[in-house]
């Protein structure tokens, strides 16, 4: 069973956000890149799931610029088998990703695709869910376990209140949550060793897919700097205030 | 049982002094047609998130290495217009004329540059060249041969608990054996600490001699901005016998990077660096410069500022230090990168020809040797006096070392000499208590909100990486006698005593810790010993 996991290159975590003066967008120039840290945990269980006997392949992708490359390589330091870039300058949005990711599922006929929920950058919260769309295939969305058997795939999800188990027909997309596990350390011996996993590199016009944006970024605004809290007097002050200044009652 | 992988030679630490030494003896195998194994690892998550600097560069180490370093599109691109030293006093400053100013002082042909970006990209021109770098592992313990000799270094190991037991994420950490090791860790490198004590190295030199430098990097209105312009203070907010002194330089893309250096030899503990930054910004010389603009980021890092005197022995069985973990900073001249550089290419030339006679793990004394006659031995000889005078008091000082530099070119026939920073606090009921100004929140922050701006980072479930000696001292001696000076010394808010219904607590908040090493210089006893955390933790500045 071949598992594709699509990987971002996002900017990392640990790394304050600035929006750029102009407020045309985030200001990346040199700063530190990563995996999209629900990505991570996408790779880790499909390794995991390669490592339990249930899969024998996982492809990892990323789509993007040419750096995402090393997305890719930290991928194969997890375990991913090899790697494809479809490599574009042009800024990605969920829907052209998910075209993509479409092509490469027909061309590798994966029987499960697994991605995070969702990437920190945007937060956009869409790529599985167009991707299972424009497969007709079924998705469990948000899982904290996933369990492969034959030609379905039981998935816990997490959902408002609680957890909702089902189970799907292969082929599949699953989108993980942060519960789903904790990916590894990757080890000085296996990141050697992902330098030299087969990494293919393909251009979306090869794909016969146009990633043109279809939204425009009219404005990228820094939230509101919380303002001091104040200490009312007495009740009627409070009441007064509520009222009045905040307007809540 | 650890795994292990053999190299020709393996570097620990990805500064320009390391990545200075992996280029250097990877063109020198290409010169020659042959082939050199070089590995090089780094604590910090990407090479130069653990690089903290001013930074004026000379960039004459640089232009040996590289010399077509502009074409090669090196990120060092604001030449130096003008320098301006003012002696400050609370309200007003005093610019000294540049006739005055000893050599030292003088910047023509130098560069502004951030020094974490110029890290980056000699990484990337390290691995080009087939060096093989790995950020993200930390070099936690130094390995020794049957005879003696240095034999590699093993990286920490990862995913133990608070405890120090294998947690459900455990890797073991990796040895990295090689013909020679070089240390690169900057300066107070943990491992470089223990060769020293282990092969003597600084036996018959002085101790060496530390400042604590604490930087800002902000983003200025067009019309304050004035880009190549390198300003140095001395006086204010320092008393006249505490060393010390700031700096403003004004980069590209209308940012400035803005800093202070406290010696940390000061005597009164209840001296907080950070707040002698905070302070030194609301100066009218210095805020006239950033007023109105916005702070981007924040760290601190401690230098090793004694000079020739106080530099151990560079070599030992298996390897070298180099860089400032050998203490090659240049205090008079307020640099250090042209000389990590430099002494990194000397000891990768003696690993070189080494490699070459089949020689391995024995003293590369070519090393010493090489520097010796080299042009960056001559600056440092004659600059040796700068941290000796200083201790004089800054008039007096000033005064000697311009005379030193100016009259006698450095040529004086007398060396001063160096002692401990933790053996220099007083008392603290012996000293003034120093009443420092409230944060603004505009020009003056607080601790937190400024580590926030390192990009710090700690797994939290794993082994206190700030290990004290004995448990006790903190209360029965750092408190008794110098009201805990780590809570002010420490520009991270890592240490704090808590009053508990039992009494006071030394509180160690181990995942602020932006690897400054100040607390592993400072404390009174000694009794506070930085480790490494694991690898890709720590602070992660974005071109400092």
């Amino acid at each position: 069973m071949k598992i594709l996991v699509p990987v971002k290159r996002v900017l990392d975590y640990n790394v304050k956000v600035r929006v750029k003066a102009d407020g045309t967008g985030v200001d990346l120039s040199n700063l530190k890149m990563a995996m999209n840290p629900f990505d991570e945990i996408a790779v880790e269980e499909a390794v995991r799931l390669k490592e339990a006997g249930v899969a024998t392949e996982v492809v990892a992708v990323s789509c993007g610029v040419a750096a995402c490359q090393e997305t890719l390589r930290a991928a194969m330091a997890i375990g991913a088998d090899r790697g494809i870039l479809v490599e574009t300058d042009v800024e990605l949005q969920p829907l052209a990703v998910a075209k993509l990711l479409k092509a490469l599922c027909d061309k590798e006929a994966p029987q499960v695709v697994i991605c995070g929920k969702q990437a920190i950058d945007d937060d956009a919260n869409q790529t599985g869910q167009m991707l299972a769309a424009l497969m007709g295939w079924p998705q469990a969305t948000f899982a904290s376990k996933v369990t492969l058997a034959g030609e379905s795939t039981t998935v816990t999800r997490e959902i408002d209140g609680g957890l909702e188990t089902i189970e799907l027909k292969l082929p599949a997309v699953v989108t993980t949550d942060l519960r789903l596990n904790e990916p590894r350390y990757a080890t000085l011996p296996n990141i050697m060793k992902a330098k030299k996993k087969p990494l293919d590199t393909v251009k979306p016009d090869e794909l016969g897919v146009d990633v043109a944006p279809r939204l425009a970024t009219l404005k990228v605004a820094e939230p509101p700097k919380r303002s001091a809290g104040v200490r009312v007097a007495d009740v009627a002050q409070l009441v007064d205030k509520l009222k009045n200044e905040a307007k809540v009652i | 049982m650890r795994e292990s992988m053999e190299f020709d030679v393996l570097i620990v630490g990805g500064g320009p002094a390391g990545l200075a030494a992996a280029i250097r003896l990877k063109q020198l195998a290409q010169d020659k047609g042959t082939d050199v194994s070089v590995c090089l690892i780094e604590k910090g998550a990407e090479i130069g998130a653990h690089i903290l600097s001013g930074a004026v560069m000379d960039p004459r180490a640089l232009s040996e290495l590289i010399p077509d370093w502009q074409e090669q599109g090196a990120p060092i691109k604001t030449a130096v217009t003008e320098d301006r030293v003012i002696f400050l006093s609370e309200t007003g400053g005093r610019q000294i004329p540049n006739a005055l100013l000893p050599d030292s002082f003088h910047n023509d042909g130098n560069y502004i540059v951030r020094l974490g970006n110029v890290a980056k990209w000699l990484g990337e021109q390290a691995e080009a060249l087939g060096v093989e770098v790995y950020p993200g592992f930390a070099g936690a313990e130094v390995l020794f041969d049957e005879a003696g000799a240095v034999k590699g270094v093993a990286t920490g190991d990862m995913g133990l608990t608070r405890e120090g037991e294998p947690g459900p994420n455990y890797q073991p950490g990796m040895e990295l054996h090689a013909k020679y090791t070089l240390f690169a860790e900057g300066c107070r490198g943990h491992l470089g600490k223990q060769l020293e004590a282990k092969y003597k190295l600084r036996e018959g030199v002085d101790p060496q001699t530390y400042g604590i430098g604490i930087k800002e990097l902000w983003e200025v209105p067009a019309e304050r901005h004035v880009p190549g312009l390198v300003v140095h203070t001395a006086g204010w907010p320092m008393d006249s016998a505490t060393y010390g002194g700031g700096f403003v330089y004004h980069l590209e893309d209308n940012l400035v990077s803005i800093g202070f250096v406290v010696g940390l030899n000061y005597t009164n503990p209840h001296l907080s660096p950070f707040e002698e930054m905070q302070r030194y910004k609301t100066h009218p010389e210095i805020r006239k410069y950033i007023e109105g603009g916005k702070r981007l980021a924040y760290g601190a890092r401690a230098i090793a500022a004694g000079g020739l005197q106080s530099q151990p022995k560079l070599v030992f069985p298996g390897g070298a230090l180099i860089g400032d973990d050998a203490g090659f900073l240049n205090a008079a001249r307020i640099k250090g990168s042209h000389a990590a550089i430099k002494s990194g290419m000397l000891a990768a030339e003696a690993a070189f020809d080494a490699l070459g006679a089949e020689r391995s793990r024995d003293e590369l004394a070519a090393f010493p040797e090489a520097f010796r006659t080299s042009w960056l031995h001559a600056e440092l000889h004659k600059t040796r006096n700068f941290k000796p005078y200083m201790k004089k008091g800054l008039w007096m000082g000033s005064l000697l070392f311009g005379i030193d530099q100016n009259l006698f070119g450095g040529k004086v026939p007398w060396t001063l000499h160096n002692s401990a920073d933790h053996t220099a606090l007083k008392p603290a009921a012996e000293c003034e208590k120093i009443a420092y100004p409230k944060p603004d929140g505009v020009l003056t922050f607080d601790r937190l909100s400024s580590v926030f701006l390192s990009n710090t980072n700690h797994e939290e479930e794993q082994p206190c990486h700030l290990q004290l000696k004995d448990a006790g001292v903190p209360i029965s001696v750092n408190l008794a006698q110098h009201d805990a000076p780590e809570q002010r010394y420490c520009p991270a808010g890592v240490y704090e005593i808590v009053q508990e219904e039992a009494g006071p607590r030394l509180q160690i908040n181990a995942q602020n810790c932006v690897h400054c090493k100040t607390c592993d210089i400072k404390d009174p006893t000694q009794n506070i010993n930085w480790v490494v955390p694991q690898g890709g933790e720590g602070p992660i500045y974005q071109g400092m």
